[in-house]
């Protein structure tokens, strides 16, 4: 990825990153830290790599993305709104009553939104469904799947993860996202996963890992995965949660707790001076 | 008179649906043989997806294929369906309301020799809470056919009960109309109505012949679509034979016999005795002799409507 292109993705990120931070600060509650964690890629995927159409959400053609890890919903709505599928202004009603923006994404409610998800587990079989039927019909759309690395503590993943290898859904492409952290600690601590790429290489995947905040590995990833044939690919990337926000990073207490009105301030304050450095 | 079992009803009934839907995907989770999909599988190969054992996945992947607008059915045994992957099928499927044909065989009591574990009498409950979910439980070869062709133009999630035994053929399948949501008004009668549902219509209306005989004129309506339950029917019953006794393959609690208390209760209290499985697991047994222990046959009918009549 060129220089350019890469500030134009930073620039980009950051304006995903103070966007899910309104809409935690407005919400008083959600997930901010694994949504700062996945923020890179997402921005990454809906700005530089997915088929989409703001103007057209649900056309057929298009590319699919699956938040299998739904918690971090205000990244996917930050992103969504930044790429044109609804306004900006929008993300101040997350998780207000009347919003369309639930805490969770709810499919035909969010333009944009391919699936509702928010249990834990279920995403990657839905983009399963989705990749297997585009083979069927000769679609050449590809699914992606963003899995929290919590998430694949859910049994139900490697459920998935078998039929995808089975029916050799090259289409698909998984990412976890390996940020270390879940409500209860450290993943290590709690249940531990690891290590996430030898399971997925047992399971039969194209296995690759890289850093999930730096564009160059992540555009590498999704061009290596396009070019596998006859198995899906996950990308497990290694993520700071929270990253972006200096207090926020690598902190679990910042999994699922809002900022307070100093807190929201600092944040701000912090991805403002960001972006001017960036645009500078 | 002819018998077959509604779950090969349904296997051949998707035989008749490709016919006219190309867009038609089958999954089921290993269970082909037993939920009778094998004979979409050795008709169309190409459009049949084993899932192997892992129910919640299928039911995930049906879901993930009806985004992409193509008519899904995925298959297992109703224990695994309604009752292992409810979640999935509540969040995945119910929630995004997804146009998921959720095809569950070997419910109730009847599924016999394997007992407790695999027969599940809480599927109706369960399926019955989901928001926008529709629940077919149908009688016969004639309805179940009847019901799968049609439920495929309707859109929507839908469970759809089938049973292992063989069933009673009654329904006429040159003349035979299903009518989602319309409960099915089999013999006429005032002295008191029975409801029922999948296997125990057939129960029903041979309980409803015994007891004519015995002077006792019994209304039977067979509700194959316990939700959207169809009010009007057991309102006018409630309100023409004063009494109501409901039978189905299921738990007493949160099936047919409640949905039926529901209308009831708000519309014209009467009373109503339920006849299905008390509270209680079942065991391993044939068939039929289960049956007839738990009170789910034509005689204890016939004898609990005399009860409920005082005679």
């Amino acid at each position: 990825m060129d220089a350019t292109l890469i500030k134009q993705m930073e620039i980009t990120a950051t304006k995903v990153r103070m966007g899910v931070i309104e809409g935690v600060y407005n919400a008083k509650s959600g997930h901010p830290g694994g949504s700062l964690s996945i923020a890179d890629t997402l921005t990454y995927l809906y700005f530089a790599k997915m088929n989409v159409d703001p103007s057209n959400p649900l056309m057929p053609e298009r590319d699919r993305l699956v938040l299998s890890k739904g918690h971090t919903a205000p990244a996917l709505y930050s992103v969504l709104a930044q790429r044109g599928f609804f306004p900006v202004e929008e993300l101040k009603t997350l998780r207000h009553i009347g919003s369309k923006l639930q805490g969770h994404p709810v499919y035909k409610k969010v333009p944009g939104v391919d699936m509702s998800t928010g249990s834990l587990g279920q995403g990657i079989s839905a983009a399963c469904g989705m990749a297997l039927s585009g083979k069927l019909s000769e679609d050449f759309y590809k699914v992606y799947a963003i899995l929290g690395d919590g998430e694949i503590e859910e049994g139900q993943v490697w459920e998935a993860a078998m039929f995808a290898a089975h029916y050799q859904l090259d289409n698909l492409v998984a990412i976890v996202d390996n940020n270390g952290l879940q409500i209860d600690g450290r993943i290590k601590d709690v249940m531990s996963p690891y290590p996430i790429d030898e399971k997925f290489r047992a399971f039969g995947w194209h296995v690759i890992t890289i850093d999930g905040h730096d564009f160059n590995q992540i555009e590498k990833a999704f061009n290596e995965a396009e070019n596998v044939s006859g198995q899906p690919t996950v990308i497990i990337q290694k993520s700071i949660k929270g990253k972006g926000v200096s207090f926020m990073e690598d902190q679990v207490s910042w999994h699922g707790t809002a900022p307070n009105e100093e807190q929201y301030n600092q944040a701000m304050t912090e991805l403002s001076a960001h972006l001017a450095e960036l645009e500078k | 008179m002819e018998k077959k079992a509604t779950r090969e009803s349904y296997g051949e009934a998707l035989v008749m649906l490709a016919e006219k839907r190309n867009d038609l995907v089958v999954l089921d989770a290993d269970l082909a043989a037993a939920t009778k999909t094998g004979i979409f599988k050795k008709a169309y190969p190409d459009r049949f997806f084993d899932c192997g054992i892992a129910e919640a996945n299928m039911m995930g992947v049906a879901a993930g294929i009806a985004t992409t607008g193509k008519l899904v059915f995925a298959s297992t045994f109703a224990m695994f369906a309604a009752g292992r992957a409810y979640e999935i099928i509540r969040n995945s499927i119910g929630y995004p309301h997804l146009n998921v044909k959720i095809g569950a065989t070997h419910a109730g009591i009847s599924v016999g020799e394997d007992g407790a574990t695999h027969q599940c009498n809480e599927d109706i409950a369960l399926m019955r809470t989901i928001p926008g979910m529709t629940v077919i439980n149908p009688a016969d070869d004639v309805e179940a056919k009847a019901a799968v062709l049609a439920m495929a133009d309707f859109e929507g999630p839908t469970y759809m009960r089938f049973g292992r035994l063989a069933a009673p053929i009654f329904n006429d399948k040159d003349t035979y109309k299903f009518e989602l949501g319309k409960g099915v008004q089999l013999r006429d009668g005032d002295d008191i109505t029975i409801v029922a549902t999948g296997l125990m219509v057939a129960q029903a209306l041979e309980a409803a012949d015994a007891l004519k005989a015995q002077g006792v004129n019994a209304r039977v309506i067979n509700i194959h679509t316990i939700k959207p339950i169809d009010k009007d029917i057991i309102i006018k019953a409630a309100k023409e034979t004063g009494r109501i006794v409901t039978v189905e393959e299921h738990s007493i609690i949160g099936g047919l016999g409640s949905a039926v208390c529901d209308v009831v209760c708000e519309n014209c209290p009467v009373p109503v005795t339920k006849i299905g499985v008390m509270d209680t697991f079942g065991h391993s047994g044939p068939a039929a002799a289960l049956l007839e222990e738990f009170g789910l046959c034509a005689d204890n009918i016939a004898s609990t409507v005399k009860k409920v009549l005082g005679k």
